[in-house]
């Protein structure tokens, strides 16, 4: 009779979590992620000898793992750099469905960032807005950014990953990056209705995106309505106000601006779109004036001497000259 | 890999035969001794012996008067009709305080008592407000303690040995989840390739698994009851 501790116990639960692969091309290693989602893998493809990263989501129905299916389906054609590849999608005997994506390697968003300048940190930023205002171009919704779900490469990349939540905004063809589309709607009827019986730890799914966001980064809207891409932008918000220093100074009010907009209480407040947030920080860094700020008469003197400050410079030198030579020659 | 077990005990708690009456409330004390007596002993706090003694007497008076066999399946799970039953069987004990039949009908040791005991001493918590739960909690203990010495027996028997440590090195032993050693740890100590030791702990979690189902679906009463027990419980559609 072996003692069975309660670390043992909690752990023995999660192990039955683990699946089975054995009649697959997949060998499963260790956890290296777990979300409401489901839980993330190492593992390894046999055929091709090389190190993948296997999901495997939450007990689901037939109607639920075929959607999941779409999903991956809908994923695996996004390619860009910044969206970790999906190469396979497949159902265990046990009824959970499986998604075998590229193992990604680097460091999360937040340890990365602490090492960075606010120049390097936006350049960052820029990479992540792009990512997912790639994915709201093709009609998919994150639902969950946060900078655990972030990779910063060794060479300044980002990939964004658990795109577990993502929802196609709609099947019928719209798009995310169009503003006019963003009056609330409800997903397709697919989409609907709670996963059975989840386990301890993984949470129950609202309609559409699922209210198991992280505090913090969840829009408000998502644990009561159906969301769209507006959500990611408020989570993009909160990424961008974690990368502010604290404390702020007046040269950095016009990001705070931003920040405030893209996490507007009310959705119709925000940024439409990841790609108009984006924008508008390049247009910080660009020395323009942010649309989410409106500046006094001061503010846009201080920020036209820094932007323009070289031919400032220039031509007062020139100005400069010119009096002396006439101080001299009169 | 095990013979997949269809028929539960409880079914036969009832049976008009007498040998295979005795013979489910055997194995259903056999299943259910640990909580019962850890039950008594922590949350009713009482002596090693008075708990050794009511857990005979329990499932000796359960069988003489057919507690069990007014299970209804529509009302509760097995195992909180058992806890209810518990109950109900020690508010008359105390109110009696009737002198405690010793030994009792059914063949628990006493060895096994004496260690259970010590390591409910040394690891035990009765912190849990909530006795359904609490019960619960040494109910599945019980349940993985059983299928994890099952799982040593098995593995010794088909030459799976070292399955047996690595998943105990990796699964069981550690105190925390955070202390568990990596795969490639795993692999040095045991002179073996990071990719054995995955494919070692994935037959053991398989067998362990199996073992655990085949015993859940011994102590269910129906098989909605067990499919409901195995996905609280692991989380998974049995087959």
């Amino acid at each position: 009779m072996t003692w069975v501790s309660d670390d043992a116990i909690a752990r023995l639960r999660v192990l039955e979590d683990r699946p089975d692969f054995s009649a697959t091309r997949y060998e499963i290693g260790e956890e290296i992620g777990r979300g409401g989602m489901g839980i993330v893998f190492r593992g390894r493809d046999r055929e091709l000898d090389r190190d993948v990263a296997i999901k495997v989501t939450t007990l689901s129905t037939a109607a639920d793992a075929e959607r999941l299916r779409a999903e991956a389906r809908t994923l695996a054609r996004l390619e860009h750099p910044g969206i970790v590849a999906v190469h396979d999608v497949g159902r265990l005997p046990d009824g959970r469905v499986f998604t075998v994506m590229m193992l990604a390697r680097g460091e999360r968003l937040d340890a990365r960032a602490a090492t960075l300048s606010l120049t390097d940190r936006l350049r960052l930023f820029d990479r992540i807005c792009d990512t997912v205002a790639f994915a709201h171009a093709h009609g998919i919704i994150h639902g969950d950014l946060t900078p655990a779900n972030i990779i910063a490469g060794a060479h300044g990349q980002v990939l964004v990953l658990d795109w577990g939540l993502a929802r196609a905004e709609s099947d019928s063809g719209q798009r995310a990056g169009v503003p006019a589309q963003h009056t609330q709607r409800s997903l397709p009827d697919t989409h609907s209705g709670p996963l059975p019986d989840t386990r301890s730890g993984l949470c129950p799914r609202r309609e559409g995106i699922h209210a198991c966001g992280t505090d913090g980064y969840m829009a408000p809207e998502a644990s009561t309505q159906n969301v769209d891409a507006r959500a990611d932008v408020y989570a993009l918000g909160a990424i961008l106000r974690d990368f502010l220093p604290s404390p702020s100074t007046r040269f950095l009010r016009p990001l705070e601006s931003v920040v405030r907009r893209a996490r507007e209480s009310d959705p119709g407040k925000r940024y439409a779109t990841a790609a108009d947030l984006t924008a508008d920080v390049r247009r910080f860094t660009d020395g323009a004036a942010v649309t989410a700020h409106p500046e006094s008469v001061g503010e846009r003197a201080v920020r036209l001497a820094r932007t323009y400050r070289t031919p400032i410079a220039l031509v007062l030198a020139y100005l400069a000259m010119r009096g002396l030579l006439l101080f001299w020659s009169g | 890999m095990f013979p997949v077990t269809r028929t539960s005990v409880i079914a036969d708690l009832g049976s008009v035969d007498p040998e295979a009456r005795a013979a489910a409330y055997e194995a259903l004390a056999r299943s259910y001794w640990q909580p019962v007596y850890a039950y008594v002993r922590l949350r009713r706090r009482r002596s090693p012996e008075d708990a050794q003694d009511l857990t005979q007497e329990f499932f000796t008076r359960a069988f003489e008067r057919e507690y069990l066999e007014r299970y209804d399946p529509s009302k509760a799970r097995f195992r909180t009709f058992v806890r209810t039953c518990l109950d109900g069987f020690l508010a008359n004990a105390d109110k009696s305080a009737a002198r405690l039949k010793r030994g009792g009908g059914f063949a628990i040791d006493a060895v096994d008592f004496a260690r259970f005991d010590e390591d409910l001493a040394a690891h035990a918590r009765s912190d849990d407000p909530d006795p359904e739960r609490w019960f619960h909690r040494e109910w599945v203990r019980a349940l993985f303690s059983d299928a994890l010495d099952r799982l040593r027996v098995h593995c010794g028997a088909r030459g799976h040995a070292r399955a047996f440590t690595l998943f105990t090195r990796y699964d069981i032993e550690p105190e925390s989840s955070a202390a568990r050693p990596t795969y490639a740890t795993l692999a040095r100590e045991s002179g073996i390739a990071v990719t054995d030791v995955t494919n070692e702990l994935a037959w053991a979690r398989r067998a362990f698994r199996e073992i655990v189902l085949e015993r859940l679906r011994t102590v269910c009463a129906s098989d909605a009851e067990f499919r409901t027990e195995a996905r609280d419980l692991l989380g998974i559609n049995p087959p």
